[in-house]
């Protein structure tokens, strides 16, 4: 019952969510400071943990190929086709539950706490809209874009790895990337990091909105919107790789 | 003018307000008191609608707004201005987006415009010079006078503050409450403070209403307060060991 009263909740705040905002100039403002603080600061993790998953997955492949008759370009490969599939979207989506979902949290749950949310209501402001919905809609625009770079820098820091430990020729290693190329990979994952922004964005925003207490328990909601939507996010990668792949 | 119509309000099988019924008028600082947990912010929460209310009407000048469509409610919202017990002013927004937030939203004004109508409003309050600072930079008692200044932006009808002095020294606490009367008296507004301060209460009571564990025990002004009758009411403004000694003193065991 308590999990049905909370998806009840949800999608009651996502209605409320998605009201026509109070002023389009204000929801511009605050989608361009949100695309800043979701989206750019985001890029310098996205672009650490995407190049060293390139580099290792690089190093890994060629490990595991012992057998002469396979191969070399099947690094490139590898690299290129678990980058697309499964790194830039998945698990850079997992990364980013934690760093934009715990903030966004946080955020409005102290909001919520230090009563702010409680005077943008009084005012006759739709708190929720004004609040959460730039949010998403930052993350919506600018995580899938976020995926691109992800599979970009991953394919690099592959490509820099084979180069300096010599496993194997940097044209064998382009090849790999040509060969057999799907470019529907790539908007599968981009579709995958638009759900999965939208997860990021608003289960945390739900967790923070509704907090009850203190400083602690923000500290605590955040935690739980951090497992929570990371959880959402491993399920809806499952159901969406089995409806588009 | 603002109207309570015996006002219910349960937190699940826990009465929190008892048939409240009361006026709040215009032009006055009406003062609600009561011990903590008593149920004044409740009852101040249920008359601005952040929370509904099980029984009863809550009458804006004469319209029942707790029966009001979202909308409608909305535009009533827009006249109300309120001070909270923590300020809650924008931790990301320096002084001046905190007063013109409400300026952003519901006007078209010029951005110099809203400028004049912030210096205004930051001036009325005596404060001057703090217009790029932060909440973080700046005292509780400037906290609460931004506040003031962001809620008589939009120049409201009503005025609803919860708990004014909490947090601050005795001087700085007569300050907010001459301030807060003065703005109720400028503008003509009717104007709901709750608080637990004995020195408000004398300073500023034009119309007290003491309720105590959800009840409205008692309605009348700073100059009866002290000869009520009440027992709880007594109790209350007496509890100290110095009022009971004055009280001793002066009226007489």
């Amino acid at each position: 019952m308590h999990t049905f009263y909370h998806f009840g909740r949800y999608f009651m705040l996502l209605h409320r969510t998605f009201r026509k905002p109070e002023k389009w100039k204000v929801f511009f403002r605050q989608l361009f400071r949100e695309l800043e603080n979701l989206g750019l600061n985001s890029i310098g993790i996205v672009l650490i943990i995407s190049f060293f998953i390139g580099a290792v997955l690089a190093i890994q492949t060629a490990y595991n190929m012992e057998n002469p008759l396979l191969p070399n370009y099947l690094i490139g490969l590898m690299v290129r086709d678990t980058m697309l599939l499964e790194f830039s979207s998945t698990i850079v989506a997992l990364i980013l539950a934690g760093k934009a979902g715990s903030s966004i949290c946080s955020e409005i749950g102290t909001m919520r706490i230090s009563e702010q949310i409680d005077a943008i209501e009084i005012m006759g402001v739709n708190s929720a809209s004004y609040l959460i919905l730039p949010k998403v809609v930052a993350a919506v625009l600018f995580f899938p874009l976020l995926s691109i770079l992800s599979m970009f820098v991953g394919i690099f820091g592959g490509w820099i790895t084979i180069i300096i430990k010599g496993l194997t020729t940097s044209a064998e290693y382009i090849a790999g990337l040509h060969y057999s190329v799907q470019f529907y990979y790539i908007g599968y994952s981009l579709i995958k990091m638009a759900v999965f922004a939208f997860v990021i964005a608003s289960v945390p925003a739900y967790h923070g909105y509704y907090v009850n207490g203190g400083s602690l328990e923000v500290g605590k909601a955040s935690t739980r919107s951090v497992v929570y939507s990371s959880i959402l996010v491993l399920m809806f990668n499952l159901i969406l790789t089995q409806l588009l792949l | 003018m603002i109207e309570v119509k015996h006002l219910s309000k349960y937190f699940g099988d826990r009465v929190v307000l008892n048939d409240i019924s009361t006026v709040f008028e215009r032009g006055k600082t009406n003062l609600v008191i009561g011990q903590s947990g008593s149920g004044k912010t409740v009852l101040l929460k249920c008359i601005v609608g952040l929370l509904e209310v099980e029984q009863g009407e809550i009458l804006y000048d004469q319209v029942v707004f707790n029966q009001l469509p979202f909308q409608e409610q909305k535009d009533i919202r827009k006249q109300i201005g309120m001070l909270f017990q923590g300020s809650a002013l924008f931790d990301s927004m320096t002084v001046e987006k905190n007063v013109m937030f409400p300026l952003d939203m519901f006007t078209r004004l010029t951005l110099a415009e809203k400028r004049e109508r912030v210096n205004f409003c930051l001036k009325r309050v005596n404060l001057e010079r703090v217009n790029r600072l932060y909440p973080a930079e700046i005292s509780g008692g400037m906290k609460k006078r931004v506040a003031i200044a962001r809620a008589i932006a939009l120049n409201p009808s009503y005025l609803f503050c919860d708990e004014p002095n909490s947090g601050l020294d005795p001087q700085t606490s007569i300050v907010i409450d001459e301030l807060i009367k003065e703005i109720t008296e400028e503008y003509n507004i009717t104007t709901i403070i709750n608080t637990h301060d004995m020195g408000s209460v004398a300073s500023i009571g034009e119309k007290i209403v003491f309720i105590s564990n959800g009840r409205l025990e008692w309605t009348g002004t700073s100059h009866d307060i002290i000869q009520s009758g009440n027992k709880l009411l007594d109790d209350f403004i007496f509890a100290s060991p110095f009022t009971r000694k004055v009280k001793d003193t002066f009226l007489g065991k």
